[in-house]
């Protein structure tokens, strides 16, 4: 325990001296904050766009789909936030610079992750809590404390959930390093498609995210339960509280993937 | 010429040289488009026409949307390339050297489009209107002007990355102008959704501006919806931001250049 206490104040040490850095050039920090603001915001546009033409999507209205997307939108900008530049991990093998991360007495991926800290991806959580409070004005939601709870449970439970495909994901670099992008059809690319009810995409896309990377879990079955409303794809009922339980097995995996990877490091330098 | 011809293959050979990168790309535009196509076939449950779009139109609009991508560039590593060389100063060389910078620039940002084309645009299209029933004009006519769209979408891209790049020359840093830039780009140029599904008159502002001419032109002459109904119109104001940017880009880099060489390089 005393490990991870003192693994947690490294954390916060190394987040407040990138944040400091970003606020080394304020013309560009502001202009960040806006593009930021103006990206989400933009973001939420197509959906508003689709709903000025046509009244449903795939049986689900405005509000319900709302739902669906603040649910994707915190959870993932979250990640986002956390580990948002694991995007720059890749240059690090390139240019065998992970060679010094080996040699630091911390955990690995906890390096990678603090190498650079966005504030400016603050935005983004806010924009999703804004469509959240959205959503719920929208909707007529039959509350009851378990609904209420399954909120904020589904956004932790889907962080962990994005973060965990991110890790494992980007182990690919060990091997393939030019092949990153690949990861990015299954971050932005998954943050993409939870915003969406799952029953509109084809069967294969379902199956993949309900039993291969379990994107379904961030925002759709949730928002199922919180809604009162039945599976387009036929599952078991009992999937609609599985989430948590997901986010702790794929955090596992994730782990044991990176643990692996890095065990198959070979450096640059030969 | 030969000069520039000579940079225009190097831009391609810089990215050929990464067959996995393309690899990659690839997978994740096919697997964005797959979504998008999903969408859009939703949304045309419910209804049969938007703006002219049909639900062919919308899933051609897909496939090439996601092929023009990396083709003008709406987000890509050639996106920070200048601005990384105004930081680091090393533009202080590529000013010495007996070439024009923003000419050179231009040729090798060409080179690089040109094997986004080969390699990226045109097999995910082919995959798309495999997979998918999507418009396809018959007459030859159409698939001209189509070509001519996207050659010109070319030149107004790399304008708007241009100025973006030289931004670094008062900022120093790119990443503020890049987000904002981005955001413009995404929404604007007809990347998220089709510009025709924007309501009213929104439509058309949009359409008129030079984000609009990199993606949405090419788009809307292949599936016969050009801006003022006719294809002259919609390449001719392409002609035009393509020559304005690259005259704006003109000025801002003599200023640039001035600021640089008042620093002491």
């Amino acid at each position: 325990m005393a490990d991870l206490r003192a693994l947690a104040a490294v954390y916060v040490r190394l987040v407040a001296s990138r944040i400091r850095a970003h606020l080394e050039y304020p013309v560009s920090f502001s202009l960040q904050l806006v593009g930021t603001a103006l990206l989400t915001l933009i973001d939420f546009v197509a959906i508003a766009v689709i709903f000025v033409n046509v009244p449903e999507l795939g049986e689900w209205t405005v509000g319900e789909v709302a739902l669906l997307y603040a649910l994707a939108t915190i959870s993932f900008a979250l990640t986002d936030l956390a580990i948002g530049h694991l995007d720059l991990f890749p240059q690090m093998i390139r240019d065998g610079t992970f060679d010094q991360i080996l040699v630091r007495p911390l955990p690995s991926l906890l390096q990678v992750v603090t190498m650079d800290f966005a504030p400016r991806r603050i935005g983004k959580v806010i924009q999703g809590v804004v469509v959240l409070v959205l959503a719920l004005v929208l909707l007529d939601v039959d509350w009851t404390v378990a609904r209420a709870l399954a909120i904020p449970l589904a956004i932790a439970a889907g962080a962990i959930i994005y973060a965990s495909v991110w890790v494992a994901l980007a182990t690919i670099a060990f091997w393939i390093v030019d092949a990153i992008e690949v990861v990015n059809a299954f971050t932005y690319g998954g943050s993409f498609l939870s915003q969406y009810p799952i029953g509109i995409f084809a069967r294969w896309l379902q199956g993949l995210v309900v039993f291969v990377v379990p994107l379904a879990f961030v925002a759709y079955f949730p928002a199922l339960y919180v809604l009162g409303k039945d599976d387009a794809l036929g599952l078991p009922q009992a999937l609609s509280f599985a989430s948590p339980l997901v986010a702790v097995l794929a955090a596992l995996v994730a782990g044991a993937v990176w643990r692996n990877a890095v065990r198959h490091y070979r450096s640059a330098g030969g | 010429m030969r000069l520039y011809f000579e940079l225009a293959r190097r831009g391609y050979r810089r990215y050929s040289a990464y067959p996995a990168a393309t690899v990659a790309g690839l997978f994740t535009n096919i697997f964005f488009g797959l979504l998008l196509a999903y969408i859009l076939l939703a949304v045309y449950a419910e209804t049969d026409e938007i703006g002219g779009y049909d639900v062919r139109d919308a899933i051609a609009y897909v496939w090439i949307s996601q092929g023009l991508f990396s083709v003008v560039a709406i987000f890509g590593p050639s996106w920070f390339d200048l601005a990384i060389r105004v930081r680091s100063g090393d533009v202080a060389t590529d000013l010495q050297r007996p070439l024009d910078l923003q000419l050179s620039t231009l040729a090798q940002d060409v080179g690089r489009a040109w094997y986004q084309l080969f390699f990226r645009a045109i097999p995910q299209f082919v995959l798309g209107a495999i997979i998918f029933e999507i418009t396809i004009p018959n007459e030859a006519g159409r698939w001209l002007l189509f070509a001519v769209s996207i050659a010109l979408a070319i030149p107004v891209s790399f304008g708007i990355r241009f100025m973006l790049n030289l931004c670094s020359f008062w900022l120093l840093d790119h990443r503020g102008p890049t987000l904002l830039a981005l955001a413009l780009n995404n929404v604007l140029s007809g990347m998220i959704v089709p510009l025709a599904f924007f309501p009213g008159s929104l439509d058309t502002l949009a359409r008129l501006l030079p984000f609009a001419s990199m993606l949405q032109a090419p788009i809307d002459i292949y599936v016969g919806e050009p801006i003022g109904g006719n294809a002259a119109t919609a390449l001719t104001l392409q002609v035009g931001w393509a020559v304005a940017l690259y005259l704006m880009g003109r000025m801002m880099l003599a200023a640039g250049t001035r600021k640089l060489v008042l620093q002491g390089g």
